[in-house]
């Protein structure tokens, strides 16, 4: 564990892996240290958005150091099931990348339980880890400048829904009509760090 | 709740602002709000407000609106000139706006964004907790536009307690601002830093309420991979390939791909929030 300033405003935490990110983050989240405004899941990081008025910077650093980290493989998540018609326009492109056929592609993205990492591109939007490493691709080399809203994609070892159109440099493979943002859905956001993940192909 | 005041002009952006909404990072949502947050406390503070209310952040000036009925107003931050009917009123006082009568921001003298408090808030639908526009996601009230009719809550219990507050004194030609090394100073070069805290930096017009765009030497990095995406911070100095740092604001992204060589420290970023385009940045460390 590193502990990396950011003047008075926070303090990231960079760990070795994402199992070390989410089980910190769940750590912290149910006794956050006085201060703490806002907890960012990512990768490899952790960052504490701290209220410079409220708190003291070494006492969070010690906060965090004592912790212990939540055992979150043994928490049973809420598990999500998305209908996704599988018609995006790069799937050609990520069968041909993969050496998988177009079918192959579909097969391991239904095939797998996707855990949403963490959030962060805009309101909505989740990045899903723990599906097959066969599904690995790089992102698009020019990105769009419009992706429409619920387009499933995927880039590096990451598979993500596209919340509301926006620009997107990732592979598109799909389709979801399920809502992935309502402002006024409590929760607003449908993919959250730690809900579980797995898409049907639509009829 | 009522009607409380109409807008009749915006200048180039008039949005409605309070505190933001924090502890929403992990769906995706920034924090948003005042772009200057002491200038908004301080507003709220002159008509009794609580802190966070919802106010109207002005930037650059040129708004105009009409009182739907009477009002308790203060106007803070960039000092430009206020007007009520046609009598000149002062920045950082509690002013009375009656009934019908136009209520006029022009354009300040210096500094770049100011604050338009009414006693009772600014009373719009909250989205997730928060009546901040935040340009980035598309949160919130969208930026005022003539013709868009603002409620003001119910007064609050208080009377303001005293008439005036002193003001600030914003710098015309340069700013400084103190900041903290990290938390990714190791993935430039050792003269990048010494570059950033000795040489000067311009604000450029491409700035926004989510960064302000700095042009000036180049930071050069030693380390060339590609940073995972990482949870950024208001204030953060983020080096894009251009070399050149952008200042995170308040509607900056929830995370980054790009190192962060440094962070303004809180106090710093509201005056941040006041440099005008052109104006010379100067960093010293904290």
């Amino acid at each position: 564990m590193r502990l990396l300033p950011c003047a008075d405003s926070g303090l990231l935490v960079e760990l070795d892996d994402l199992v070390a990110v989410r089980a910190l983050h769940a750590a912290l989240e149910a006794d956050p240290p006085a201060g703490v405004i806002d907890l960012v899941p990512a990768a490899r990081t952790l960052l504490l958005r701290l209220d410079p008025l409220r708190a003291d910077v070494s006492e969070v650093e010690r906060a965090v150091r004592a912790v212990r980290p939540v055992d979150v493989a043994r928490q049973q998540s809420e598990l999500v099931r998305l209908p996704v018609i599988y018609d995006g326009a790069d799937l050609a492109e990520v069968a041909e990348l993969t050496g998988l056929t177009e079918r192959e592609v579909v097969v391991e993205h239904i095939g797998a339980e996707w855990t949403v990492a963490f959030g962060g591109f805009a309101p909505g939007f989740g990045y899903l880890t723990g599906g097959s490493a066969l599904l690995e691709v790089p992102r698009r080399a020019e990105s769009r400048t419009r992706v429409p809203t619920g387009a499933v994609a995927l880039a590096g070892n990451f598979t993500g829904v596209y919340p509301r159109e926006s620009p997107g440099g990732w592979q598109l493979i799909g389709r979801t009509e399920a809502a992935m943002w309502q402002a006024d859905r409590d929760p607003p956001a449908l993919l959250r760090p730690g809900v579980r993940v797995v898409f049907e192909e639509a009829e | 709740m009522s009607h409380g005041l109409e807008v009749l002009a915006t200048g180039p952006l008039s949005t409605v602002q309070d505190l933001g909404r924090p502890g929403l990072a992990g769906i995706g949502v920034g924090m948003s709000g005042a772009a200057d947050r002491s200038s908004l406390r301080l507003a709220n503070r002159l008509v009794a407000n609580v802190e966070g209310a919802a106010a109207v952040e002005v930037t650059f000036g040129g708004f105009a609106a009409v009182a739907r009925r009477d009002l308790t107003v203060a106007v803070t931050g960039a000092p430009c000139p206020v007007t009520v009917g046609r009598r000149a009123a002062a920045l950082n006082t509690v002013l009375r706006v009656p009934a019908g009568a136009e209520l006029r921001l022009g354009l300040p003298e210096r500094g770049l964004r100011s604050y338009l408090a009414v006693r009772g808030g600014i009373a719009v639908d909250p989205v997730l907790g928060s009546r901040s526009c935040d340009l980035l996601s598309g949160l919130g009230p969208p930026p005022l536009r003539p013709g868009t009719v603002l409620p003001v809550g119910p007064a609050p219990r208080q009377y303001p307690a005293t008439d005036f507050a002193p003001a600030v004194c914003l710098p015309v030609e340069e700013i400084e601002l103190a900041v903290v090394p990290g938390p990714r100073a190791d993935w430039f070069a050792e003269s990048a830093l010494a570059t950033l805290l000795s040489e000067p930096y311009e604000v450029a017009s491409q700035s926004n309420r989510i960064g302000i765009r700095l042009d000036g030497p180049a930071l050069a990095r030693v380390r060339d991979e590609e940073l995972p995406s990482e949870g950024m911070v208001v204030g953060a100095l983020q080096v894009p390939p251009s070399s050149r740092p952008t200042l995170f604001l308040a509607d900056h992204p929830v995370t980054g791909g790009y190192p962060v060589i440094a962070v303004v420290v809180a106090a710093d970023v509201d005056r941040a929030a006041q440099a005008r385009p052109g104006m010379r940045v100067r960093f010293r460390r904290a």
